[in-house]
């Protein structure tokens, strides 16, 4: 539980940080919340001989909500999980953020830190890509956005360049006849998600018209869930509709065994999961 | 009853506040690692990653040559040392010892044994050349189950130890147990599991020694239940130097479940590298080096037979158990499983042949020994999950089974036929009512079929315990008898400072349990001093006249009862002085509330402080009179308490994930005579929930090449308040005939009474399901397995 040494600097702007990553590519880490990198390099599983704390950098912090939520990078679990005007804009995302670790990891942990990091089992990934959220970067070059369903490439992998910075995480307001959700099996020990499925619903009328659903935990990284998005839409969100439809989860993923949960039980764990969270979604979106 | 026990107690069965709190919720106590000696090095550990191996060679030379690195240290240099000694033959059998070094010699038997000590000047730079130090191993086959390391061509361990083999042991009355089973009516066998722990104390553990060259003498801190047991160990067995040339100061020590009583391989080293380096030596382990170099507990494969009538009367049981100890022999691993499991294997009931057959193993898995209830919560377990199979077979009322076969009232003192000494006092009927009062037991079964009907899986658990606790009477648990090597008695020191303020040191000595609050209180009342006037010291090897320190629910039954035999003395002197103060007949001296007075004249009285004043400076004592109130008592207890109970859980599971919700913990105990309801209350809640997190969470796992998957905290569930139900206490007071304060313990009847109460009601639950029996933890995934598999 010693990590092994390191250089530490604490810029306090984007572009400092982004001139101390070229400076050090490879041998530097970003320090965001830290409740990922810091038990690695505790264990010894990561060595960074730089980190790079983001935490000074006022302007990557605060929820700023407009048309359109716009979440700094650096906005801590708890801001998120207690801030009002998420909570009527877009109140699946406190919903999830409040099931993150335990009150210590969300008072110091951040959804841009999260993101980036792309643990298999984080809960705002899932909810990230349910929302079709886009994730604001700043590198060299100036600024760019990615699509939430362009981000995730694979187990700790993101399509984030090495000396690019996450900004902000820009999520559309749900309005009239929107609903989302999240539903989740928690690790007893981590709080991780075994499995966790979050769900968005936009009823026109008495038909689904929109829906999308991702699952986090049960596979190396979170995945969109095609099938049952089809299956849902247009279907009238009833109960029957919604089992249907949740067959489908899981279908066309890679899903994990381990001594928590086998793969078996996981791809079932999945489709109870996507039930639920649809479920809420509706009955949100009905509302 | 003399005239001043018959007062009312002023701090006897109250909640106090625990007075050691304050201290150590505030960042303020003192453990071990907060201890910081001058020019003091820092060990950091080379650990093996295989679970078997041949070490071929150690090379140090990269990491000797790292800045501020001062030395390192091999196996092989500590050959003048012994290994450490293993404290507990299992009783009447031939048991084939093997224990670790300071350092692994040779061959490395486990997943992080450690094969060499880096000492540098701080603890980063230790840890940095840990890595660097190059160790070329020869991997050997591995065996990390019990039952598969006893099977012919399974790999071997130790030269001395066939088959893996530590001990055969067997208790109770084989021939007629297996006629009983000839004639039954009803037999039911049950492979039972009860898996691997990790005690998981908040603090790990670690020592710190300081050598005096000029001297020649240790002082080591460390993080102990038993600090003089580890004087002598660590002096008569390992280092073979007198006794009185080491000091042995536990701190604040910060939890131990069981995982502190040992004597562990860093005391050895700290010692043997202080000595050879003349600088303070500190090594403090990391919770991943605690899980997998610091004991565990229980890990017993079972297969268990009871039979009986159809009508419900209980005739046999039958019980062959694999108990995994580990690489080594710990402190006392042989006496966990056979005397304080095989011995009370049929609980709290009068069941008429009884037989326990129990094989000790070696394994290529971390050392196992007492955690928390240590062998009882395997026994409890294994019969209360039997009562109800057996239940369920005939098709009677689980509680009623039990009230059937409880032993009553009137057969105690009660022998078990198992070798167990007699059972001091109980009566088990009355708490077993209080609890299904509590729990609405009679309502419930409507309940729970119409809520089956809607699809909803209730089920309700009851667990009936009994325990062996003040461990223990010397001879009965020593040498000749259940093979403990030494002795289970207690001391304490009383003194009356000239103020009339009170020093006492004990043996015993707190790890979390409250005891300088109890033992305050019991002493407070009875001297007859204010309670904030009595002082209590403990863990200083230096300042107590002994110890075998705080383990088996004992402290309060033995160390509490040396306290009060001290006090004894310690009154009888004070009427004595008190009746030449007052110019009477000792005979007509009342001791009362603090104060002696002449019988008939309570309105001349001497204070306590006022004969403590004239006992220290002795201007005028009775002929022959030592000056100074100081008295000292051993105390060696004529037999066990046995504490004991109801639980009751309901549950409901949800079939869809498989997951249990515990809707209700009911508990109602008997631990005798209460000092601090609010005390025992906290040990209860305590022990309740590691017993709940056995049932539901809890489970060290090793593959088959012997790494602990379950390494971390991330991986390793142990339970948080969030996972924990509101728990409902109630109790009944059955005092110990055993001891004059009428106590039985109560640190660990809330782990051996929970976690079959909790199987108890899941397995009820999934009784729509055709389920029997499942093996802990009743994980969702089991849990919905179950259910489907139908």
């Amino acid at each position: 539980m010693i990590p092994s040494a390191f250089e530490y600097f604490a810029p306090a702007s984007v572009a400092e940080a982004i001139s101390l990553l070229e400076q050090y590519g490879d041998e530097a880490k970003i320090l965001a919340g830290g409740h990922s990198l810091l038990p690695a390099m505790k264990l010894r599983l990561a060595s960074p001989g730089v980190l790079i704390d983001i935490n000074k950098i006022a302007e990557l912090r605060g929820v700023v909500i407009n048309g359109s939520i716009n979440i700094g990078a650096m906005t801590t679990w708890h801001t998120i999980e207690h801030h009002d005007g998420l909570k009527s804009a877009c109140g699946v995302l406190p919903e999830v953020v409040a099931q993150i670790g335990d009150i210590q990891v969300r008072n110091r942990g951040t959804l841009g830190g999260a993101l980036a990091h792309a643990d298999p089992a984080a809960d705002a990934p899932a909810a990230i890509l349910a929302l079709d959220a886009q994730i604001r970067t700043h590198g060299p070059g100036g600024e760019r956005t990615i699509a939430a369903g362009d981000f995730f490439t694979d187990m700790l992998t993101t399509s984030l360049e090495p000396n690019e910075l996450i900004t902000a995480i820009i999520v559309n307001k749900l309005g009239a006849g929107e609903g989302a959700a999240y539903a989740k099996f928690p690790h007893p020990a981590s709080r991780y998600a075994i499995v966790g499925v979050a769900a968005y619903v936009k009823m026109n009328g008495d038909k689904v018209s929109a829906c999308r659903v991702a699952v986090t935990g049960a596979g190396p990284m979170p995945t969109r869930q095609g099938d049952t998005e089809q299956a849902m839409l247009n279907s009238d969100g009833s109960a029957e509709a919604i089992a249907k439809a949740a067959e489908e989860a899981g279908a066309n993923m890679d899903v994990l065994g381990d001594i928590h949960a086998s793969e078996d039980y996981r791809r079932a764990m999945v489709k109870v999961y996507a039930r639920r969270a649809l479920t809420t979604a509706v009955a949100r979106a009905r509302r | 009853m003399t005239a001043e026990t018959e007062l009312k107690p002023r701090y006897i069965g109250q909640s106090m506040k625990r007075r050691e709190d304050p201290q150590l919720i505030t960042g303020k106590g003192n453990y071990i690692d907060d201890i910081k000696l001058a020019g003091m090095l820092h060990v950091a550990l080379v650990r093996s990653p295989y679970a078997h191996a041949t070490i071929k060679s150690i090379d140090a030379s990269k990491a000797l040559a790292h800045p501020g690195v001062v030395a390192v240290f091999t196996g092989d240099d500590m050959m003048d040392i012994n290994p450490l000694p293993c404290a507990w033959a299992a009783g009447r059998v031939k048991n084939n010892v093997n224990t670790p070094r300071a350092l692994a010699v040779g061959t490395v038997r486990h997943v992080g044994e450690a094969v060499a000590m880096v000492l540098a000047d701080d603890r980063y730079i230790a840890r940095d050349a840990a890595d660097m130090v190059d160790v070329e191993y020869d991997p050997l086959p591995v065996v990390v189950d019990a039952k598969e390391a006893t099977a012919p061509g399974a790999p071997q361990l130790h030269e001395n130890a066939p088959n893996n083999i530590v001990m055969e042991w067997d208790a109770g009355d084989k021939a007629a147990t297996d006629a009983a089973f000839a004639s039954a009516e009803v037999t039911i066998s049950e492979p039972i599991i009860n898996q691997r722990l990790i005690p998981t104390p908040m603090e790990t553990r670690g020592s710190i020694t300081r050598y005096d060259e000029a001297t020649g003498e240790f002082t080591v801190w460390m993080t102990s239940q038993a600090p003089h047991v580890m004087r002598l160990l660590l002096t008569a067995f390992v280092f073979g130097i007198p006794e009185t040339k080491l000091r042995c100061i536990s701190p604040n020590v910060g939890g131990g479940f069981g995982q502190k009583i040992f004597c562990y391989n860093d005391m050895a080293f700290t010692m043997w590298a202080s000595r050879k380096l003349a600088r303070p030596v500190k090594f403090v382990e990391d919770r991943a080096e605690n899980y997998k170099a610091s004991t565990h507990g229980r890990d017993h494969i079972t297969d268990a037979e009871i039979c009986g009538t159809k009508d419900g009367m209980i005739s046999g049981l039958r019980v062959k158990t694999y108990a995994n100890l580990g690489g080594y022999l710990s402190t006392i691993a042989p006496g966990i499983p056979t005397t304080l499991y095989g011995r009370i294997i049929s609980g709290v009931y009068k069941i008429p042949s009884a037989y326990c057959h129990v094989t000790g193993v070696y394994t290529n898995t971390a050392m196992v020994d007492a955690y928390r209830g240590a062998g009882r919560p395997e026994a409890s377990y294994l019969i209360e999950r039997m009562i109800d199979r057996f239940a369920t077979e005939i098709g009677m009322d689980p509680a009623e089974v039990r009230r059937k076969n409880f032993i009553q009232p009137e057969d105690f003192p009660y022998q078990n036929g198992l070798g167990m000494l007699p059972y001091d006092s109980g009566n088990y009927e009355p708490a077993l009512n209080k609890a299904l009062e509590m729990a609405g037991y009679a309502d419930f079964r409507k309940a729970q079929a119409e809520a089956r009907a809607n699809g909803t899986y209730l089920g309700i658990g009851i667990s009936s315990y009994v325990e062996v606790c003040g461990v223990a009477p010397s001879a009965w648990i020593g040498l000749a008898g259940e093979g403990w090597g030494a002795g289970l008695f207690e001391s304490a020191n009383v003194r009356v400072h000239l103020t009339g303020k009170v020093a006492v040191t004990t043996g015993s000595l707190p790890h979390g349990q409250g005891l300088e609050t109890t033992f305050a209180q019991v002493v407070a009342d009875e001297l007859g001093v204010p309670y904030d006037d009595v002082q209590i010291q403990w863990g200083d090897t230096q300042g107590t006249p002994f110890g075998y320190g705080t383990y088996g629910s004992r402290s309060l039954t033995v160390g509490g009862t040396a306290i009060k035999k001290s006090v004894d003395k310690i009154k009888e002197k004070a009427k004595k002085l008190a009746a030449h103060m007052l110019e009477a007949n000792e005979a007509d001296i009342v001791f009362e509330n603090g104060t002696a007075y002449v019988k008939g004249s309570p309105d001349k009285v001497k204070t306590i402080g006022e004969i403590a004043l004239q006992a220290s400076v002795a201007y005028s004592l009775p002929e022959g009179m030592e000056p100074f109130l100081d008295e000292t008592s051993y105390y060696d207890p004529p037999n066990c308490t046995f504490p004991f109970g109801t639980h009751i859980s309901i549950v409901e599971v949800d079939p869809d994930t498989g997951m249990v919700d515990l809707k209700r913990y009911i508990a109602v105990d008997d631990c005798g005579n209460q000092i601090n309801p609010l005390v025992v209350e906290g040990q209860i809640h305590g022990g309740i929930v590691q017993g709940i997190a056995q049932a539901l969470y809890e489970r060290a796992v090793y593959n088959e090449d012997g790494q602990l998957l379950s390494g971390t905290l991330m991986d390793y569930a142990i339970p948080t308040a969030e996972m924990s139900p509101h728990i409902e206490t109630d109790h009944t007071v059955t005092p110990s005939p055993v001891n004059p304060l009428g106590v039985k313990g109560a640190g660990e009847a809330g782990t051996i009474a929970s976690a079959q109460c909790v199987m108890n009601a899941v397995i009820d639950a999934l009784s729509p399901f055709g389920v029997k029996h499942m093996q802990m933890p009743a994980s969702p995934e089991r849990v919905w397995k179950a259910v489907h598999s139908k």
